[in-house]
């Protein structure tokens, strides 16, 4: 018999299966928890996403669609950025005012080589508000998972309001289980020396996240259009 | 060059060696000031953040019975879905191994490690392994295995065991830290800097660059998972310091041992974990970081990737009926924080990589109940009950405390590695002196004994429940018929004085 024989017959006679409630039959499982917490307009959501976030400790600042480009210059030119990681699918617009090299995310690329950029730049699948929480999937603008993770300083751009959701339920629905997952909720941290937290153990130790509005469609002709 | 691990050479179901049972091992804890103010200071700054992230969720009473339910549904149909995980692993590239024992587990995690070529691999924290004592096995192959976990690290530079399962590192000062890295971190890679400070930014920084250096050239990791999704394959890992993110993307191979307990069938039932494990665990709305990945994605994270599914006595634990309850811990450590046991006892005392309340019911139902330790175990407790309160899955574990102490005391039906057997009482009056012993250390200490006397009223709501025989002398405290008629104090002084054990007792070993 294989271990993984003896395990399953073991589990078999262990005889949990038999177990059922007073009534005898499997009690369903109660899915009465809410779906979201409280009730939002998409402008309080976002509003709650930068409060969370802000808790946590990410940066977070705002910016119409168009406002972008200058305002990624500016992060970057802060840290004095040389370098930056761009995923593949990055709207290059995004960084047409940086000055930045560019540094493609590419598979053959060694972690020594990642540790040596500056920062990374990349976009996400959603953002949870309830939670303060960014969830990547290596979907465009996002690249693999170890590109947020080496360099010292991510931006992340979240779309408001299409990205954010307001609740975990919510974003669980909206991602594919096949997809490698991350989710981060403020720059990483640890609370184990005598339970101060301090940031920035292995992960990035600045998080900036820009909740981007993205322009409302047309409603009026279309010559009004630039 | 030597490699370096835990001093902890527990065989797989012993307790761990030397450790005195729980009394002895609980006394002399209470009697280290260091670590009693810090594990106060702990519990209580964690207790307090929880019960407001708590707070925040006007359905954490729903959220937690349909995590209760989510687990015990799995737990009925565990083979079902342990195949159906072990297929969808499999189908996404994965490669799905079973071990019966800590052993098993052992030799095949060794095995991977070896056919990689790798002589050393990076860990991020994982009570399985820890429970198995999968750095001793691989430091004796000449495998050098790496913990990350900012206090993995500190336990591990001091040749310690962890004594809490979110803070191991609970019963060490920033002091002590600082001199730890400056002596030892050089012996094992990248020295601490020079002139090395004790402010926690600066530790914390050490730290950083100690172990990036061993992540950037990792072949091989091995972690454990918080949960794992039948109906995807997909494992799941919470973390906040990003060297769980590390691990488990850096390297080529991947191993993650978990216990089969770990599973739940549908990607959707994370849901309900989502929102309770961070908030009851670190009281976040939600810890810094969550990987899930499913299997091997090409080009992205390692290309190899291993699941060893781990038995070792849970099997055993899941044949009882009362005691599997257990089986649905999701080691959020929050019974840890709000035990006054615990708070006063530490870590250590519980012999056990599962410390605390939860450890009291897991640990002898994993090994048995044997060794002097885990036989002592079921009396580490008051039965106030907050721990049952606390428990983000609702387990009752004041009920499996009184079931184990009714095994203890009386004997009776349990099964050790898949065969049903006959546990012989405790021999002569053991068990009640174990009994009175851990309730002693309460005794010994005015504070803690106000603590005991407020609780005993919160004890008397819980359901009337006696033991036969010599355990009524601990049960009985439970059905006083009014306790300001026979003061809780004076009655355990009569207790005392009946008790013929003596007073001080040996301290073999160290904790
Ligand atoms: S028993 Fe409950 S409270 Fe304790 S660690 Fe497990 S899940 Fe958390």
């Amino acid at each position: 018999m294989t271990s993984r024989d003896v395990i399953l017959a073991r589990i078999r006679r262990a005889g949990a299966a038999g177990a059922t409630g007073p009534t005898g039959a499997e009690a369903p499982i109660p899915r009465d928890y809410l779906r979201v917490h409280g009730e939002r307009t998409p402008a309080e959501s976002a509003d709650l996403l930068a409060a969370n976030l802000a808790e946590y400790r990410a940066h977070v600042h705002r910016t119409a669609d168009d406002g972008l480009p200058a305002l990624l210059a500016r992060l970057l030119a802060r840290r004095g950025t040389r370098t930056v990681l761009v995923p593949a699918g990055l709207p290059l617009y995004w960084l047409a005012d940086a000055a930045a090299t560019h540094v493609p995310d590419r598979a053959a690329a060694t972690p020594y080589e990642f540790d040596a950029v500056d920062s990374v730049v990349t976009g996400c699948a959603l953002a949870v508000a309830e939670t303060g929480t960014l969830v990547l999937d290596g979907g465009p603008a996002q690249g693999r998972r170890r590109i947020t993770l080496i360099p010292d300083h991510h931006v992340c751009v979240v779309r408001v309001p299409d990205q954010v959701v307001d609740s975990v339920p919510q974003a669980l629905e909206r991602l594919d289980p096949t997809r490698p997952l991350t989710w981060i909720s403020g720059p990483s941290a640890t609370s184990d020396i005598e339970l101060d937290r301090v940031e920035g153990v292995h992960g990035p130790r600045t998080l900036d996240v820009i909740l981007a509005t993205t322009p409302t469609p047309p409603t009026a002709a279309p010559h009004t259009q630039p | 060059m030597t490699t370096r691990g835990t001093q902890a050479a527990d065989g797989p179901q012993a307790a761990l060696p030397g450790t005195p049972a729980f009394p002895e091992a609980a006394r002399r804890a209470v009697h280290d000031p260091v670590l009693r103010a810090n594990l106060r200071h702990a519990t209580h700054t964690i207790r307090g953040r929880r019960a407001r992230a708590v707070a925040e969720l006007a359905d954490w009473d729903r959220l937690r019975a349909a995590g209760k339910a989510i687990k015990d549904h799995t737990l009925r149909h565990l083979d079902r879905y342990l195949v159906q995980l072990e297929e969808s692993v499999t189908a996404a590239g994965g490669t799905v191994h079973w071990a019966v024992d800590a052993a098993e587990a052992c030799r095949i995690v060794t095995r991977l490690v070896q056919a990689t070529g790798e002589r050393e691999v990076v860990k991020v924290k994982s009570m399985a392994t820890q429970e198995i004592s999968l750095n001793e096995a691989l430091e004796e192959a000449g495998i050098a295995a790496y913990e990350t976990d900012l206090a993995e690290l500190i336990v591990q530079l001091g040749h310690d065991r962890p004594s809490h399962i979110l803070v191991p590192a609970i019963h060490r000062n920033r002091g002590e830290i600082r001199d730890l890295f400056a002596r030892e971190m050089g012996r094992w890679g990248r020295p601490a800097p020079d002139g090395l400070g004790d402010d926690p930014r600066e530790l914390a920084e050490a730290a950083r660059r100690h172990l990036r250096e061993k992540f950037l050239r990792a072949g091989v990791a091995v972690s454990g998972a918080n949960f794992m999704v039948a109906e995807t394959g997909t494992l799941v890992v919470f973390e906040s310091e990003g060297n769980g993110r590390m691990c488990l993307t850096l390297p080529e191979t991947l191993i993650s041992v978990v216990g089969i307990e770990k599973v739940v069938p549908t990607f959707r039932d994370l849901e309900v974990f989502l929102q309770t494990l961070p908030r009851s665990s670190t009281a976040e709305r939600m810890n810094p970081y969550t990987t899930m990945w499913t299997g091997t994605a090409g080009g992205d994270g390692p290309s190899a990737f291993h699941l060893v599914l781990l038995d070792n006595g849970r099997t055993d634990t899941l044949a009882d009926a009362v005691g599997r309850q257990a089986l649905r811990c999701i080691r959020c450590s929050a019974c840890l924080n709000v035990c006054p046991v615990y708070e006063r006892a530490g870590g250590h005392a519980y012999g056990s990589v599962y410390p605390g309340p939860i450890g009291a019911v897991l640990s002898p139902q994993l090994r048995g109940t044997g060794s002097p330790v885990d036989a002592s175990l079921p009396f580490a407790s008051t039965l106030c009950g907050a721990c049952e309160e606390v428990c983000p899955v609702a387990i009752d574990i004041p009920e499996i405390l009184v079931h184990l102490r009714e095994r203890i005391v009386q004997g009776g039906p349990a099964t050790r590695e898949g065969v049903r057997v006959r546990i012989r009482p405790a021999r002569g009056h053991a068990a009640e002196r174990a009994a009175l012993r851990a309730a002693r250390l309460l005794l010994d200490h005015p504070g803690a004994l106000r603590a005991g006397e407020r609780l005993l009223a919160r004890a008397r709501r819980l359901r009337p429940r006696r033991l036969p025989g010599p355990g009524r002398a601990w049960t009985d405290s439970r059905d006083l018929p009014e306790p300001p008629e026979q003061p809780f104090r004076d009655w355990w002084a009569q207790r005392e004085r009946q008790d013929r054990t003596p007073r001080r007792q040996d301290q073999a070993g160290t904790p």
